[in-house]
C-alpha cells in the first residue's frame, strides 16, 4: 500500500485504514518492548490521525524522500514517533527489519525522530514547542520556491502552552499561510494530569481564530470525521493558516491505558502485553462520549 | 595612532544613544521608519569600512547570484541594515517581530527545504536566549542556517546586561556542528558571508558594535573558514585575539614595540573549529600566550586556546577578557578602558604578564 506521487486522497476503505491504525498501535507495542519503554499512550490518540494522513492524504513519494514538492510533515510533538516509524516502513521509505533494534545503540531510530538518520522524516523534534515554526519556515519555503506543498504539523496538546506556538501561530496568519495545517492531538492530558488542571490551553479553537487562523473541530478517531475536514481544506496560497483540532482520548485502544497518567511512558510486560495486544486486535471499542469535558466546557 | 582612536571612540560615546544606533541606522531620521526602498548603496563612502553598513548589502550581493538566499530579522532591519536586503529581495526577506526564537525556528524550516538562511538579531537574543534553537533546530539537524548576533559584547555599553552578550561564544562553541565565527571589520564579514554560503551546516557568526575600526584594507582573499590569520609579526609575545579586540591588541603591539617588545597578533576568527596548529605554532615560537577577547573570561576564546595547549609543552599564558561579573553601565569606550580592553589597557596587561612570567 504506498501513496501515490502527486496524489491527493486515496481511496482506502474505513476497513483498510482501520487495520492500518490497528498496525500503528500493535507496532507501538512491539517497538516500546525492544526499548523498554515507549509513549505509548500519546502515540495510541494519533493512530487514526497517522493512518489517515500516511495512507489516504499527504502527497509523497516514498522511493523519493526528498522529492522537493512533497507534502511535509512535522511531527511537532515527537515522542509519538515509535507511531510513525512502522508507517514509514509499510510504505517503503526503509526496510522494516531496521526497526528491530528500536533505540538500542547503534540504531537511528530514537524515542524522538532524526531527520538525518531516517528517510521520511521531514524535520528532527522532541523539544515541544518548536514543530509550528518549523512548519511556518518550510511554507514560507514553498512560496519563495513558488511551489505548492502543504506543511501539516501535529501538535500535541500539552505543547500549546509554549509561548513559541503562539509566536509561529501569529507569523503563520501575518504572513498568510493557507497552505499551512497544523492538526492538534487534543488527547486531554499532559504528563501531570488534565491539560486544564496543569495548565488550561482551551478554548483552543477560539484562541486560534483571534490569532487569525481558520479552525475545525472533529473527533480524532473517526475516520470520516477526519478524511472530511482533510478534504475540506484549501489549497496552498495566501490565507488564513488552518488548524484542526482532533479531540482524542490519550491512551485509546487500550482500556487500562485511556485517560489513565501511568502510560505516558512505561513498559507492557508479560501477560499485560498479551492482554494488550488482543484488546489491539478487537478493534476499537466504542466509547459513551468522545468529546472531552473541556471540549464542552469551551462552548 | 592608537590614541587618537581611543578619542575617536570616545567622541562617538560622548554623543550617547545616537551613537551607538548611528552605526546602525544612517543617523537620518528618514531612514529609521520603515523605509526599505532605500537603495543608497555604502560603497565609496566611509561607512563602508564599518561592519554595521555592509551587512545587508553584502547578503543581497550574494543573493543576486544565489536563489537560494533568504534573510531574516527580529525588528532590527534598520539597526543591522538586513533593510538593504529588503530593498533589493523583498520576496526573501522576513521580518518576523520581536520573536527571536521563532525566527531561528523558522530560518531553519526554510533551510529544510533548501533555503541558506540568515537570521539577525542583537547577540544576545540570538545566541543566549535562543541557544535552544539554535542547538536543537539549527546545528542537530545540520541546516544551513547562518545565525548573526550583531551588537555583541559589551558593544552596547550603558543599555546594560540585558542587551550584553558576553556568554554567547561559551554557550555556541559547546553545541557540536556548529560553526562560531567572529568578524573583525566590515571586509572581514564581506569574506565570512562569501564563505558562508557552501559551508556545511548552522553557523553563528558575531559581530560587534559594527563600528569596529579597519583591520583589513581589503576584503581577505585568503580567508578560511577554521584558518588563523596571522595580522603581525612577533616572537616575544603572542596575542591571539578576535572580532573588535583585534584592532585594539594591535595598537597595543604598537604601544609594546617602543617598549622593546614584539609581539605576534594572530586574529583567531573562527571559535570553532579552532586552528590549534597555529596556537600550537605561537606557542613553539613565541615566549608567551595571551588571549584577549570581549566576552567573559570563562568559556570563551581564552578558554578554547587553554584547552589546546594543556596538551603542550609548558609556556606562560595569560586570559584577558572580562571578569565573571555584569559589566558596569556606561559609554563603550569607557568600558572598555575600564576592563583594559582597550589599546593601553592590553598593553599593561601584557608588560605586567612578561614581567611576573619572567619573559619580559
Amino acid at each position: 500500500m504506498s501513496a501515490v506521487r502527486a496524489k491527493r486522497g486515496h481511496n482506502l476503505s474505513r476497513e483498510q485504514l482501520a487495520d492500518r491504525a490497528m498496525f500503528v498501535r500493535l507496532e507501538t507495542l512491539r517497538l516500546a518492548r525492544i526499548c523498554g519503554a515507549g509513549h505509548y499512550s500519546s502515540t495510541f490518540s494519533a493512530a487514526e490521525l497517522f493512518a489517515a494522513l500516511y495512507y489516504a492524504h499527504l502527497r509523497l513519494d516514498p522511493k523519493d524522500p526528498h522529492w522537493p514538492d512533497r507534502d511535509r510533515f512535522v511531527l511537532s510533538k515527537g515522542h509519538a514517533a515509535i507511531g510513525l516509524y512502522p508507517i514509514l516502513a509499510d510504505l517503503g521509505y526503509y526496510p522494516a527489519s531496521k526497526l528491530d533494534n528500536y533505540t538500542k545503540l547503534g540504531s537511528d531510530f530514537g524515542d524522538h525522530p532524526n531527520m538525518k538518520h531516517i528517510p521520511g522524516i521531514d524535520f528532527s523534534s522532541g523539544s515541544l514547542g518548536h514543530g509550528l515554526s518549523i512548519a511556518v519556515g518550510m511554507a514560507l519555503a514553498a512560496r519563495a520556491q513558488k511551489r505548492s506543498y502543504r506543511v501539516y504539523c501535529m501538535l500535541g496538546d500539552g505543547e500549546l502552552a509554549e509561548g513559541q506556538i503562539w509566536e509561529a501561530a501569529m507569523s503563520a496568519s501575518h504572513f498568510k499561510l493557507q497552505g499551512l495545517v497544523a492538526i492538534v492531538d487534543r488527547n486531554q492530558l499532559c504528563i501531570d494530569g488534565q491539560t486544564e488542571a496543569v495548565m488550561g490551553i482551551e478554548p483552543i479553537e477560539q484562541r486560534f481564530a483571534a490569532f487569525g487562523w481558520e479552525t475545525q473541530r472533529i473527533d480524532g478517531h473517526d475516520f470520516d470525521a477526519i478524511l472530511e475536514a482533510l478534504g475540506k481544506l484549501p489549497p496552498a496560497g495566501e490565507g488564513k493558516p488552518q488548524l484542526i483540532v482532533a479531540d482524542t482520548i490519550k491512551g485509546r485502544g487500550v482500556r487500562r491505558m485511556e485517560l489513565s497518567l501511568q502510560w505516558h511512558v512505561a513498559n507492557l510486560a508479560g501477560e499485560d502485553y498479551d492482554d494488550a495486544v488482543a484488546e489491539i486486535r478487537a478493534g476499537l471499542q466504542p466509547r459513551e462520549a468522545l468529546e472531552s469535558k473541556n471540549a464542552k466546557a469551551a462552548r | 595612532m592608537p590614541r587618537q582612536r581611543a578619542e575617536q571612540r570616545k567622541a562617538e560615546d560622548t554623543q550617547g544613544q545616537d551613537a551607538i544606533f548611528r552605526g546602525t541606522s544612517g543617523g537620518d531620521a528618514k531612514l529609521r521608519i520603515e523605509n526599505f526602498k532605500d537603495q543608497r548603496s555604502v560603497r565609496g563612502t566611509p561607512n563602508a569600512a564599518m561592519p554595521a553598513f555592509v551587512l545587508g548589502e553584502e547578503l543581497a550581493d550574494i543573493a543576486d547570484k544565489d536563489p537560494r538566499i533568504v534573510v531574516l530579522t527580529a525588528d532590527l532591519a534598520n539597526a543591522n541594515r538586513t533593510r538593504d536586503f529588503a530593498a533589493r529581495h523583498p520576496d526573501r526577506f522576513f521580518n518576523l517581530g520581536i520573536a527571536e526564537k521563532n525566527m531561528m525556528t523558522i530560518a531553519a524550516g526554510m533551510a529544510s527545504c533548501g533555503m541558506i538562511a540568515y537570521a539577525a538579531t542583537f547577540g544576545s537574543f540570538c545566541a543566549i536566549l535562543g541557544a535552544e534553537q539554535a542547538k536543537t533546530d539549527c546545528a542537530y539537524p545540520g541546516m544551513k542556517v547562518r545565525l548573526i548576533g550583531h551588537h555583541s559584547g559589551m558593544s552596547m555599553g550603558f543599555y546594560g546586561t540585558s542587551h550584553h552578550a558576553l556568554e554567547d561564544l561559551a554557550i555556541t562553541r559547546t553545541i557540536a556542528d556548529l560553526t562560531v565565527i567572529c568578524a573583525t571589520d566590515a571586509n572581514h564579514l564581506r569574506a565570512i558571508l562569501r564563505a558562508s554560503v557552501d559551508h556545511p551546516g548552522a553557523m553563528y557568526i558575531r559581530l560587534g558594535r559594527g563600528r569596529d575600526p579597519q583591520v583589513y584594507a581589503e576584503v581577505p582573499k585568503d580567508f578560511r573558514i577554521g584558518k588563523a590569520a596571522t595580522v603581525r609579526k612577533g616572537k616575544d609575545l603572542a596575542i591571539i585575539t578576535c572580532g573588535s579586540e583585534v584592532r585594539a591588541s594591535l595598537d597595543a603591539a604598537e604601544l609594546l614595540s617602543k617598549r622593546g617588545i614584539e609581539a605576534r597578533v594572530i586574529d583567531m576568527h573562527t571559535i570553532k573549529p579552532l586552528d590549534a596548529a597555529a596556537i600550537r605554532k605561537a606557542a613553539r615560537e613565541t615566549k608567551a600566550i595571551m588571549s584577549v577577547e570581549e566576552h567573559n573570561i570563562t568559556g570563551g576564546l581564552g578558554s578554547a586556546i587553554a584547552e589546546v595547549l594543556v596538551g603542550e609543552e609548558r609556556v606562560p599564558f595569560l586570559r584577558h577578557g572580562i571578569p565573571d561579573e555584569f559589566v558596569r553601565v556606561g559609554p563603550p569606550a569607557a568600558l572598555y578602558a575600564h576592563y583594559k580592553l582597550d589599546a593601553e589597557g592590553i598593553a599593561k596587561k601584557a608588560k605586567s604578564f612578561l614581567a611576573a612570567s619572567g619573559r619580559s
